[in-house]
């Protein structure tokens, strides 16, 4: 039998957990996250295609002045662009880590599994049959699309032998990619105003979000990591293994169950607000574990942070390459998440 | 004695002798006797309609009514057709070989990375050499086809290939490709990108018989490769150790058997774009009629999706004429269902 | 025969599991590798059918290096099944069994008259013609494993190493397999290297055993030589009883405690 032999880290819990993480170490390491956060922020804010020294940004935030162009340009674009990347980059990088969690496979992410093309066709749905505007319509088409993808992801990974195999699952998520974006295809040609409105968008872009977008989906984007965050330990414990969980007592079926409501909460919202960012869900997880171990109480936050982090980064980046011209920021996820995908499975995968 | 599920040919003087699954003869004729019907039907269609026997006359250079059938059907619709089939034919025997290989039945030549590597190139060609014809468009398909599966086995080796991570890396690798494509078409005029979006699905309109013979050798040349690897197959099948210890020399016959993948997906894109599913569906029903030996099921996978692209050109060219929906679509809308299908027959047992 | 000299097996330039090993397995009998997990005995089995290179030594057959003999002639001599092997779906006994003639066809000879005569044969010995029409993967454990054995046979080899053919088994499906494999060695003359877990099997079906531990042979022979006592503590760690079966008189292992247990109590006393 062909089973994909992954050298994975998650497998000796015991040992990694008892490289002396302590608590207070883990504990201290939040609030200088928190730091380098607002740093990046800041950094996002003053830069741009407008040159805006920091001191007339600190200016624009505490003493506004309506009239003054550059404290607009702070106000309307860079905040509102900043903030979108740090909900995004934290949602996203959440939903991917629950993923590998659950379903213990390391290449998991909600790009690579489909649900990011899901959540898009759901939009695209929106805007050529209903043309939808308010935030609310799109963030529940948006959900839609990624529920029934994850749904279906899982079953097709889950036929023949051994179950959802890291490699069935991998296979399953890349053909309903294809169909999805077929089917996203077919429609943006019917009509070429919806193409029109959804091109940029498609290529996954945090620059000119409205701030009310934001507003809009925070509601689902927090009940989605407040899910994450309260189911920590039990996804620590189903990433030993189901039955392991089984047999420590646990409701498997529960835990599942409301971790994909907190996926397709935090990926289908991230989707609706700033279109398919991949990669960030695959790559964040597997770098906050090097630093936090496997104990998933730890590794949700910092995946919070640091994925918020990353795609503010990842967003100067594209904004600097190919400065004035701004490269929407999933191609540079795609950019550095794709190596490192294929790093992960050229070292990890065995046969 | 139980009815023989194979069919034996052997000769008597010389060391000859052929076994195939008696199920494969008949299904291979009524299969390639549906298609061929469908093909001439579907010349026969179109803002000109000809009849189906007229079609056939025209097609044989038989005295036919009308003296502008041979321009419509000779010059026109004939190669559109032939290329169509042709490359079913080599995603249906490419699939085929990618799920035999991989033993999963999800496994098709689109998902590998190479159809995407192929479309990162048409499409920057179409966006940004904004005049490129059809003949460039193609030639940077397939180079950027060759391009993808290299780098891809590349990327995969270590101390050895194995069909896991080549499959994952082509994923990885197609992912990337995917967000350039993305980009490319974020920066383009917008009738470029429609054009390049038609690419992208993949249709046969407007091939002429220049993408025939470009498509021609290609597919002459490893589809019967892909038949004498058909033993091969068979035994990969039953797990790579069984084969090695069987005396097949894998590390051989899975390079030959990926490198006729390559080179009959990349030659199908490179003519007609990127047309998916028909690699992921023709093997599942070949399969489902004459079972699962390779001697059989890669002609029979062969002509099912002739059969596919046909059907799916004929359906785009009818369903709302006389606007004519790309067969790339088609084929994509019948992913839908065919998902659905493996998942209640899943359930089921 | 086969035989292993020197033989250093890796998977890769860290995990050496077998260093300079020698062994010879005598023809026309049944021989069992036992050891605990981890021991090697899989990772050896592999080695002498030529599905691992060695790193360094060589495994000769009949004084030839597997290695330098082409993979179709290998074949002819030698068959291997290894551990769970799983059929794709819908393929039928006779076409598994057929697969097994694979050496012996080609491009031209597809289906001689002899590959038919083989697949006949073998499915009669293994009592699977009656079956021969069924899907594999509707079949029981115990028919499962008799048809992948079936395409063994159909090699026609000589020799015959199986990766744990009773693991996962049930006990009558178990019984089933290993009489199966006694039959072929006494009828067929045929050599049988088998990867046993129970130690009571192999007493009871092989005539040699080679017991391994950490990747070197402790002992080899028939079984009155090797199942004692001393080699249970030395290989297993455990303690054992070890009487005359009622049937055959060859050894019968009965554990009854860790042997390491009883050392770390022993030094507990001693440090009193």
């Amino acid at each position: 039998m062909t089973t994909t032999a992954f050298s994975h880290s998650a497998s000796a819990p015991v040992a990694r957990a008892q490289k002396g993480r302590s608590t207070a170490l883990l504990l201290a390491g939040i609030p200088i996250g928190l730091t380098l956060l607002v740093l990046t922020m800041l950094c996002s804010i003053a830069f741009g295609a407008a040159d805006i020294s920091p001191h007339v940004v600190v200016d624009a935030i505490f003493a506004f002045n309506p009239e003054n162009t550059h404290h607009l340009i702070v106000h309307t674009l860079r905040i509102p662009r900043a903030a979108v990347a740090v909900m995004v980059g934290a949602s996203l990088a959440v939903a991917g880590a629950i993923m590998q969690g659950i379903t213990r496979n390391p290449l998991a992410d909600p790009g690579i599994l489909g649900i990011q093309t899901g959540a898009a066709l759901g939009v695209v749905v929106a805007v050529y049959f209903f043309n939808i505007g308010s935030l609310t319509l799109y963030a529940l088409f948006a959900f839609t699309g990624a529920a029934l993808t994850a749904a279906t992801v899982y079953a097709l990974g889950s036929l023949g032998r051994g179950g959802p195999t890291p490699f069935k699952l991998t296979i399953a998520g890349a053909a309903l990619t294809a169909l999805l974006s077929s089917l996203t295809t077919l429609l943006l040609l019917f009509d070429q105003t919806t193409l029109e409105e959804v091109r940029f968008w498609m290529a996954g872009s945090v620059a000119g979000r409205d701030l009310s977008l934001l507003f809009q989906a925070m509601p689902y984007l927090t009940a989605g990591l407040v899910i994450a965050l309260a189911l920590g330990r039990q996804i620590t414990t189903i990433s030993l293994g189901e039955d392991v969980a089984r047999g420590l007592g646990q409701n498997i079926a529960w835990v599942k169950g409301l971790s994909a409501i907190a996926v397709v909460l935090l990926a289908g919202g991230a989707v609706a607000v700033a279109g398919p960012i991949g990669f960030i869900g695959l790559v964040i997880p597997h770098a906050v574990r090097t630093i936090v171990g496997v104990d998933y109480r730890w590794v949700l936050p910092y995946a919070a942070l640091t994925g918020a982090i990353f795609l503010l980064g990842a967003d100067i980046a594209a904004r600097m390459v190919l400065h004035p011209t701004e490269l929407p920021v999933g191609v540079m996820t795609a950019l550095i998440g794709g190596p490192f995908f294929i790093y992960l499975v050229r070292w990890r995968v065995k046969r | 004695m139980t009815t023989e599920p194979w069919v034996i040919v052997r000769n008597a003087q010389l060391p000859i002798s052929v076994r195939i699954d008696r199920r494969v003869p008949p299904v291979l004729a009524g299969v390639t006797l549906a298609t061929l019907t469908l093909m001439v039907i579907n010349i026969g269609v179109g803002e000109y309609p000809i009849a189906p026997l007229d079609v056939v006359k025209t097609v044989l250079r038989l005295p036919a009514d009308n003296a502008d059938y041979h321009f419509v059907v000779n010059v026109l619709r004939l190669p559109r057709m032939l290329v169509a089939a042709s490359v079913g034919l080599a995603l249906g025997v490419a699939g085929a070989i990618m799920q035999g290989i991989t033993r999963n039945p999800l496994a098709e030549p689109g998902i590998i990375g190479i159809s995407a590597g192929a479309s990162l190139a048409a499409v920057t060609f179409i966006v940004v050499v904004r005049s490129a014809s059809a003949g460039v468009v193609s030639l940077a398909a397939f180079i950027g086809a060759a391009l993808a599966a290299l780098l891809i086995y590349l990327l995969a080796w270590r101390k050895g290939d194995s069909p896991i991570r080549l499959v994952l890396v082509g994923i990885g690798l197609g992912s990337v490709a995917s967000a350039l494509t993305t980009l490319m078409m974020t920066f383009g005029d917008i009738y470029d990108v429609q054009r390049a979006m038609i690419w992208l699905t993949g249709s046969v309109y407007g091939r002429s018989w220049a993408e025939f013979w470009a498509l021609m050798p290609w597919v002459t040349i490893f589809a019967p490769v892909a038949l004498l690897l058909a033993r091969d197959l068979n035994v990969f099948n039953l797990g790579e150790e069984v084969a090695g210890g069987l005396g097949s020399r894998v590390a051989l016959k899975r390079g030959l058997l990926l490198l006729t993948v390559v080179a009959l997906a990349g030659a199908s894109v490179a003519a007609a774009g990127a047309i998916g599913f028909v690699g992921l569906i023709a093997p599942h029903l070949a399969r489902r009629l004459v079972g699962p030996l390779h001697e059989g099921l890669l002609p029979v996978a062969g002509v099912l999706g002739a059969f596919i692209v046909v059907a799916a050109d004929l359906a785009g060219r009818t369903l709302l004429a006389p606007i004519e929906l790309p067969c790339g679509l088609m084929t994509a809308a019948i992913g839908a269902p065919f998902f659905l299908y493996l998942l209640i027959q899943a359930h089921r047992r | 025969m086969l035989k292993a000299r020197d033989l250093t097996l890796a998977y890769d330039d860290k995990t050496i599991i077998i260093e300079a090993l020698g062994l010879t397995i005598p023809a026309g009998k049944i021989t069992a590798l036992v050891g605990p997990n981890g021991c090697g005995k899989s990772t050896l089995l592999r080695g002498l059918a030529r599905l691992l290179k060695p790193r360094q030594g060589v495994v000769l057959l009949n004084g030839q290096d597997i290695h330098r003999l082409p993979t179709r002639t290998l074949a002819k001599q030698l068959g291997i099944l290894p551990q769970g092997p799983v059929a794709p779906e819908g393929l039928t006994v006779r076409e598994l069994v057929a697969q097994g003639r694979y050496p012996h066809q080609s491009w031209f000879q597809q289906w001689a008259a002899d590959d038919e005569a083989a697949v006949t044969r073998a499915l009669e010995i293994t009592g699977m013609l009656p079956l021969a029409d069924r899907p594999v993967d509707a079949l029981s454990g115990g028919q499962r494993q008799r048809a992948w054995i079936a395409m063994t046979l159909a090699q026609e080899t000589e020799i015959i190493l199986l990766d744990e053919p009773t693991t996962f088994l049930d006990l009558a499906h178990q019984i089933e397999v290993l009489h199966l494999l006694e039959r072929l060695n006494r009828e067929e003359g045929r050599t049988i290297v088998m990867v046993v877990h129970d130690l009571n099997h192999a007493t009871r079906h092989a005539q040699h055993i080679v017991a391994l531990r950490k990747g070197c042979v402790v002992a080899s022979g028939d079984p009155h030589t090797v199942v004692t006592q001393e080699l249970l503590r030395e290989v297993f760690g455990v303690d054992a009883d070890i009487i005359p079966d009622p049937r055959t008189g060859l050894p019968l292992c009965l554990p009854y405690g860790l042997t390491h247990e009883q050392g770390v109590e022993a030094k507990i006393e001693a440090g009193r």
